[in-house]
């Protein structure tokens, strides 16, 4: 259905004062195989609405590995386990510089207690993307808004304010958007330093910079990419890579992970009556 | 290749004739896009004091603004002096003073004297005495120490916000943001940061044993307006003290530049003995939507619930603690 907006034309408050109205498209833009919709700013551009989901384990260990046992094993058993997972690097590790690299083993050494969506806070950019629940992707001209299954989370990237930046920092910080051919590029600042990338320990400071790019690869996928920019803890750049797939089922819908319900017996169990005030199950990091 | 398309108006000039100062979408259904601003002072139930009023004049509205503020400043001057009913403590109850409120202060547009517009009396219909018993227990639990946090307040736990399903006016971060599609419209309020993604083609149902915090929605255009119907919330999370079986009706219906017509129905039989509708215009504002980390920046819990404990271990009987509303329910 989305396909037949790749001929529409947008501006219709327009029309009421114009009486008839033109706009220029260029096709070329659009992927034969892929939806397009018209963006005012922009001209045509791919259709990304629906709901989407990563699919793989980038959320535990984005250098990849083989499967291990979790805290949960202790009660899950076999579905606590942590399975075995990609690099989604193209086969580097993250480039911590020496000093960075050892907080993050301190982490990881204890990572359970210390990663801030074991509390159900919010992941932050790029992980929110990554987490093993879908997305829904609402595109509209100058706004497009993605809203996260997991947590309850959402964010707005701008495509109509160019070289803006937050007032304030935020957990999913500030996303600025621009279409460059088939891909949506969102530059994401002023996010708070206290998420992690994933499960392993991987920290990083108030001055990251996450440049995104969505291009769409046939109409089911998008191929994702997450490049990496913080100068108080990497040596350079580093570039995460997977696919997004779309949720086919008749009636795929987003529906509701509420986090908070999950993570109340670690974060406050300790203060519960009859619990040991002294022993936190999680640690925070600020 | 560059493809030129040209779209004839002449034919949509008639339809659209009325609709002239409101921004349509390329797809031709009314734009419901931007941030909104939902605050009012307006109340939801007509006060006493109104009878049968239901429309102020323009002088009668003025007046009633200015003694709202006029009021609030008295009462912000008095703050730092110990009150009654507090215990001994000072300035605030339980964080909350004249900084942290943003409540509305100007009436809505239409100047009616409740946001009720059905009944026609305007007042909230009578709860039934039976879901004032299956409302006691949840109530009653917020006044007393907590065991755990699932003893205080769902909005306490930041799962749901108290202006929310439906939109409200509240205390603070009475915002929201509108984004659209042709197949969906996302509705993302500042209150703990939630939102909802409303499909528009109607369909959908899930079984009645499948229960959300934010209910399950389905959305479909009638005529002009978009409406929201909701259904399955969880225990508790449904909206004023209705019940499992409550159907919430959202309209939302642009109308003009600056305008959204917003009204809502609740219907629960096992509540209240008839439906009850209200209406406000919101106001579109160039302010954004914060993020609204409740959960992360939920001090709160761990301090009452360490204030819990430390108490039961002194044997001392305070409730400090404790928010005034939730003192005089216990």
């Amino acid at each position: 259905m989305t396909r037949i907006w790749r001929g529409l034309v947008v501006g219709a408050c327009g029309i009421l004062v114009a009486g008839c109205a033109s706009v220029a498209m260029d096709e070329s833009l659009v992927n034969e195989e892929m939806p397009g919709i018209v963006s005012e700013e922009a001209g045509a551009v791919p259709d990304i609405n629906g709901l989407w989901q990563a699919v793989g384990t980038a959320h535990w260990n984005l250098e990849g590995g083989h499967a291990i046992k979790g805290p949960a094993t202790l009660v899950l058993g076999a579905l606590g386990g942590i399975p075995a997972g990609h690099n989604y690097l193209g086969g580097g590790e993250i480039p911590y510089t020496e000093e960075a690299a050892a907080k993050r083993a301190e982490y990881r050494l204890e990572w359970s207690q210390w990663d801030p969506a074991v509390k159900c806070f919010i992941p932050g950019i790029p992980r929110q993307t990554y987490m093993p629940l879908p997305f829904h992707i609402v595109q509209s001209e100058q706004k497009i808004f993605i809203a996260y299954e997991w947590g309850s989370n959402s964010r707005i990237i701008h495509l109509d304010r160019p070289g803006s930046r937050a007032e304030l920092p935020s957990w999913m910080g500030y996303s600025v958007g621009r279409w460059e051919g088939d891909s949506l590029v969102v530059e994401v600042t002023d996010q708070m330093p206290d998420t992690w990338f994933d499960a392993t320990g991987t920290w990083h400071s108030d001055e990251l910079k996450v440049t995104e790019r969505y291009t769409p690869r046939g109409a089911d996928h998008i191929d994702y990419e997450a490049t990496i920019e913080d100068p108080q803890v990497f040596t350079g750049p580093w570039t995460i890579k997977l696919p997004l797939y779309r949720r086919v089922e008749n009636e795929a819908r987003l529906l509701e992970y509420k986090c908070v319900p999950m993570a109340e017996d670690a974060v406050y169990g300790h203060l519960r009556r009859g619990a040991d005030m002294a022993e936190p199950t999680v640690k925070n990091l600020f | 290749m560059i493809k030129r398309i040209l779209l004839s108006v002449a034919g949509l000039f008639v339809g659209l004739a009325g609709y002239a100062e409101v921004p349509m979408k390329s797809w031709g259904k009314p734009s419901l896009e931007g941030q909104w601003d939902f605050k009012s002072a307006t109340p939801l139930s007509r006060p006493e004091f109104w009878k049968d009023k239901e429309y102020l004049t323009p002088e009668e509205a003025a007046e009633f603004e200015e003694n709202i503020i006029k009021g609030r400043a008295e009462r912000a001057q008095k703050e730092g002096e110990v009150r009654e009913g507090l215990d001994g403590q000072a300035d605030v109850d339980v964080g909350y003073n004249s900084g942290f409120l943003e409540l509305g202060s100007r009436l809505d547009s239409s100047l009616r004297t409740s946001l009720i517009v059905d009944p026609p009396d305007g007042r909230i219909p009578k709860m039934s005495d039976s879901a004032r018993a299956r409302n006691r227990p949840y109530v009653e639990m917020q006044a007393l120490s907590p065991a755990g946090p699932e003893m205080r307040s769902l909005t306490d736990r930041c799962i749901i916000g108290f202006n929310n399903n439906p939109i409200r006016s509240g205390a603070y971060n009475n915002m929201m943001q509108i984004v659209q599609s042709p197949s969906h419209v996302a509705i993302h309020v500042e209150m703990v940061n939630d939102h909802r993604i409303i499909p528009t083609n109607g369909g959908g149902a899930i079984p009645a044993s499948t229960r959300y915090w934010k209910g399950f929605s389905t959305g479909e255009w009638e005529d002009d307006s978009f409406v929201i119907t909701t259904t399955n919330f969880k225990q508790f999370a449904t909206p004023y003290g209705t019940g499992p079986n409550v159907v919430l009706t959202e309209r939302f219906t642009r109308l003009d530049e600056r305008t959204l017509q917003y009204e809502y129905t609740i219907d629960d039989p096992e509540t209240y003995d008839q439906p009850w509708t209200a209406r406000q215009q919101l106001r579109r504002t160039s302010d954004d939507v914060y993020e609204y980390a409740c959960h992360e920046g939920n001090y709160s819990m761990p301090l009452v619930l360490r204030a819990a404990r430390k108490l039961e271990k002194s044997g001392r009987k305070d409730k400090n603690w404790m928010p005034s509303w939730h003192k005089r329910r216990g």
